[in-house]
């Protein structure tokens, strides 16, 4: 979400990473679109660190044999990015999909442009750059050509990797021309000559396997985790159980005496705000994982915890709920909310709560760092390769051109791996091991107690309704502790980026407004966790629109309907400051807010869904809708709830408008597996602290869904768009709106009105 | 001193007894197709066939092995394409992938047993099984794929 560090690349820098990739076509500077004193626009892409790059010479080579190799800078975490971005470029170079390889970019934003993968933005960033690549290695194929039978280059087509003279019908196959065609001027972006959208081959259509299937399936594919390095250690560190706590000693006399152990290594910590810096402790290094775990078991230590000892969650929430009864900061104010709240028929208001969260992706965080003759070698699992190399040369005081990283699949990202502790934990490992390839290795406990967690937080809603029962006046307010800080010393409210995400940024068309955010204190590392403060936000906003469509006697998803509006673009002050709209940082322009797109998913999930269906007993239907990561997405749940209070849910019907998609198949997945995970989090999940530390320890009590209690038939229904809607986010937009819809469902089918989560035993009371 | 068979090699282990078995083909094999998940048999992505049921490797201590035939997910299949990675691959089933192994092994095993699987013994078999990226009503559809023998 946030990159607060910004390289300032080097001349030298540049050509290095130039040079690094060795490829048959010819070596290039970067074009200057990343060139360090570029000036830095505002939106989208180009606010990035490194914005894009679309030079075919970085991102495509062609081998003799034709073989079309096309580098993936953006980092797989199951979003299928590694098949979708190169299909981008496939369609336009015209290449032949079953003589393409997919090759992993190491960390180089100089080299590739931006790396850091989250936000929902690799789509949203990459597509027109991607296109642009393919187009102008397609024109310098077909001008290699053209110059070797000396006709005119309009006389030259490329077609399913092949290239034909309209004139004789001579063809040429691509790797015939590949090297010539390296050699000539990257044609200039306005003499590009992009496909139409009727002419793409596997834009659109979802019809290709996703690139690493094979290699999944049969245990070849390699995580963060796999890396095996000849002569590599192992090592697992303790870290303080505490946030902000300390090794005050530490005895590991018996650790040493585990067979297979090698050496004990004390870790400093860095006093909050740390940023992504390791959380210190001790590292027992051993020759396999498993004399490292019995090793880390036989330290005694003492620790000493610091001022954030007495955090516990009860207490914690008694204070943040207390702060949402009270006046806040305002940060947007509509007509006049007391004078409407006055005059009001009838009012409501609720209280929401949300728990924090670990990301628990399915492969605990792990890297591996090798240094050997003044260069540092990182292999990791991370979303943002060019933080870890940034980080690593800053840490172990190398410069950045002999650090490198590169990136294996991420066993799950969710926003974890955006935060590199622990590749810097290996890289001072190997550091103090002489360099020796060392791996860390975080275990499940180490990754649900010693996370970035997803904010904890309160909300306050409160609505007037006339005597129609239209809504004259809303009032949300929430309270959580930001994910600044852990960026920067004691900040006390959200920051635009936070409240930009399901509060201030409300569609709804009602005259009279207040969203208010107040001050919390952060007493552990608050990271984002895929769709972010959306998750809190939307739980609350659309469980309370329920609660007003059932107050004014309404079909829910008629009253969400006639709050959202008539079709319009919302305008609101953009800015960054938590008093303006924020946008994901987008265009406002290109992206604005839409209410007739959501309109349109709400009435198109609603439709798919079959609203108003007869139900068996103890069904009910419940439905959400949002913009998030620029994109709509509105979620029907069907859910029953038996005698005993046991939930499952049959059905989900989502309607997403992503604007222009790439990989129909990849957004159905996304799609399909956010429901799964908006399960999880409404259901069973949450992280809370007693004495300062994490009760949960393990997916025995920090649950998840599985495959018995998941949603059973999640069916997406993706809004079809062309060229002209520009594509926005997929990966995490799918995610907010379920729990809502799902506690929706909950009061239709049993009438009762679910105010925190996870929900747990609360319907069994 | 251990003697195993792992995907048909004999192999012998003279280490820790406690070890468990997926330490051992991760570390000592380099064998990295059976992921760490949680270490307490609690999540199934270290799913390996011991004599061909399915266990949680993070929970079978080397001791408990000697003399047995251990399949990982490199061997279940010489060329992989056992029919449940086909269907897996065919219903693109995996996301990040990191637990599907785990999943691949456990439903193999489950075929092997009953080789029509409703979907209640479709959720007991692969309910130890977590997936954190969310692709169950794939794998539901892709064993049944299999079990069909469609893909």
């Amino acid at each position: 979400m946030t990159d607060l560090r910004i390289e300032k690349p080097s001349r030298r820098l540049l050509l290095q990473g130039a040079a690094a990739g060795g490829f048959l076509l010819a070596l290039r500077v970067p074009p200057a679109r990343a060139v360090e004193d570029a000036p830095k626009p505002k939106f989208g892409a180009d606010a990035m660190p490194h914005g894009v790059v679309n030079d075919p010479l970085v991102f495509v080579s062609i081998a003799p044999d034709g073989i079309v190799t096309i580098i993936c800078h953006r980092a797989e975490m199951g979003q299928g990015v590694r098949t979708g971005m190169p299909m981008i470029i496939a369609d336009e170079l015209e290449a032949d999909w079953s003589k393409v390889r997919i090759e992993q970019a190491p960390g180089d934003e100089i080299r590739y442009g931006n790396q850091d993968t989250d936000g929902s933005r690799s789509t949203r960033h990459f597509l027109q750059p991607m296109r642009e690549c393919g187009a102008a290695a397609r024109q310098m194929l077909e001008a290699a050509a053209a110059k070797r039978w000396g006709v005119p280059a309009e006389q030259v087509s490329a077609r399913n990797h092949q290239l034909v003279h309209a004139g004789t019908n001579r063809s040429l196959g691509y790797g015939e021309v590949a090297a010539e065609a390296a050699k000539l001027p990257v044609p200039k972006p306005e003499t590009l000559k992009l496909k139409e959208a009727s002419a793409f081959r596997y834009i659109g259509k979802g019809e290709l396997p996703i690139v690493d299937g094979f290699d999944i399936t049969t245990g070849r594919a390699r995580y963060g985790q796999d890396t095996v390095l000849p002569g590599m250690l192992f090592a697992v560190v303790a870290r303080p159980p505490v946030f902000g706590g300390t090794v005050e000693a530490v005895d590991d006399s018996a650790a040493l005496k585990v067979p297979g152990v090698v050496k004990v290594v004390r870790l400093e910590g860095t006093p909050p705000p740390a940023k992504f810096l390791p959380l210190g402790g001790v590292a027992v290094i051993a020759r396999n994982t498993w004399a490292a775990m019995q090793g880390r078991e036989a330290l005694k230590i003492t620790w000493k915890d610091g001022p954030n000892a007495s955090y516990d969650s009860d207490a914690y929430r008694a204070a943040i709920t207390e702060t949402a009864r009270k006046p806040a900061k305002v940060l947007r104010k509509e007509g006049d909310l007391d004078g409407a709240m006055a005059k009001a028929a009838k009012k409501i208001e609720a209280e929401y709560y949300a728990p924090h969260l670990a990301h628990a992706t399915m492969e605990p965080p792990a890297a591996t760092v090798r240094i050997a003759d003044g260069k540092v070698e990182c292999w990791t699992s991370a979303q943002s390769p060019y933080s870890v190399r940034g980080e690593l040369s800053e840490r172990l005081k190398v410069p950045m051109e002999n650090v490198s990283v590169h990136i294996e699949l991420l066993g799950g990202g969710f926003g974890r791996k955006s935060k590199c502790d622990y590749a810097i934990e290996a890289g001072l490992l190997s550091k103090a091991m002489d360099g020796k390839p060392v791996k860390v290795v975080w275990t499940r406990e180490d990754d649900i107690q010693n996370g970035y967690y997803h904010t904890v937080q309160a909300n306050k809603l409160e609505a007037g309704l006339d005597a129609d029962g239209k809504a004259v006046g809303w009032m949300h307010r929430s309270v959580f502790p930001t994910i600044v800080s852990i960026f920067a010393p004691d900040p006390k409210q959200g920051a635009g980026f936070e409240v930009g995400m399901g509060l201030y940024d409300t569609p709804f068309a009602i005259p009279n407004m207040r969203i208010e955010n107040g001050a919390a204190e952060a007493h552990t590392r608050i990271g984002w966790f895929r769709s972010v403060i959306n998750i809190p936000h939307i739980f609350a906003a659309h469980s309370f629109v329920g609660e007003m469509a059932h107050a004014a006697g309404r079909d829910p998803k008629d009253y969400l309907l006639e709050l959202i509006g008539p079709a319009r673009i919302v305008d609101l002050p953009v800015g960054k400051d938590s008093t303006e709209f924020w946008n994901y940082n987008e265009d406002p322009r290109k992206y604005p807010i839409d209410t007739g797109r959501l309109r349109k998913v709400v009435e198109l999930a609603a439709e798919k869904a079959e609203w108003g269906r007869k139900l068996p007993p103890r069904h009910g239907l419940g439905i959400a809708a949002h913009r998030s990561f620029v994109t709509y997405v509105a979620t029907v749940v069907e859910v029953a709830v038996d005698e005993q209070g046991n939930l499952s849910v049959p059905r989900v019907d989502v309607a997403i408008d992503c604007g222009f998609f790439v990989n129909p198949e990849r957004v159905r997945s996304q799609v399909e597996g956010a429901c799964v995970m908006g399960m999880s989090l409404a259901t069973k999940s949450a992280i809370t602290y007693k004495q300062g530390r994490v009760v949960q320890s393990n997916y025995t009590d920090y649950e998840v869904s599985r495959i018995d209690d998941a949603p059973r038939d999640v069916r997406v229904h993706i809004v079809p768009a062309g060229l002209d809607v520009p594509p926005s986010g997929v990966g995490e937009p799918g995610l907010p709106v379920f729990a809502p819809a799902l506690c929706n469902a909950i009061f239709a089918a049993t009438g009762k009105r679910i105010r925190e989560l996870p929900i747990g035993t609360q319907l069994k009371a | 001193m251990v003697k195993l068979r792992v995907n048909g090699e004999e192999r012998a282990y003279d280490g820790d007894p406690a070890m468990p078995l997926l330490w051992y083909l991760r570390d000592e094999l380099a064998l990295t197709g059976t992921k760490f998940g949680c270490g307490v048999a609690a999540c199934g992505a270290c799913t390996v066939h011991l004599n061909g049921e399915a266990v949680r490797a993070c929970a079978t201590a080397m001791a408990d092995v000697d003399g047995q035939a251990i399949t990982t997910i490199e061997g279940l299949s010489p060329d992989g394409n056992h029919p449940v990675q086909k269907a897996w691959r065919a219903i693109n089933v995996p996301q990040c992938g990191y637990c599907q192994a785990g999943q691949i092994m456990q439903a193999a095993a489950l075929l092997q047993q009953t080789p029509q699987p409703s979907d209640e013994e479709i959720d007991a078999s692969m309910q130890g099984n977590i997936c954190r990226c969310g692709t169950y009503q794939r794998i539901r559809a892709a064993i049944k794929a299999a079990a069909r023998g469609a893909a």
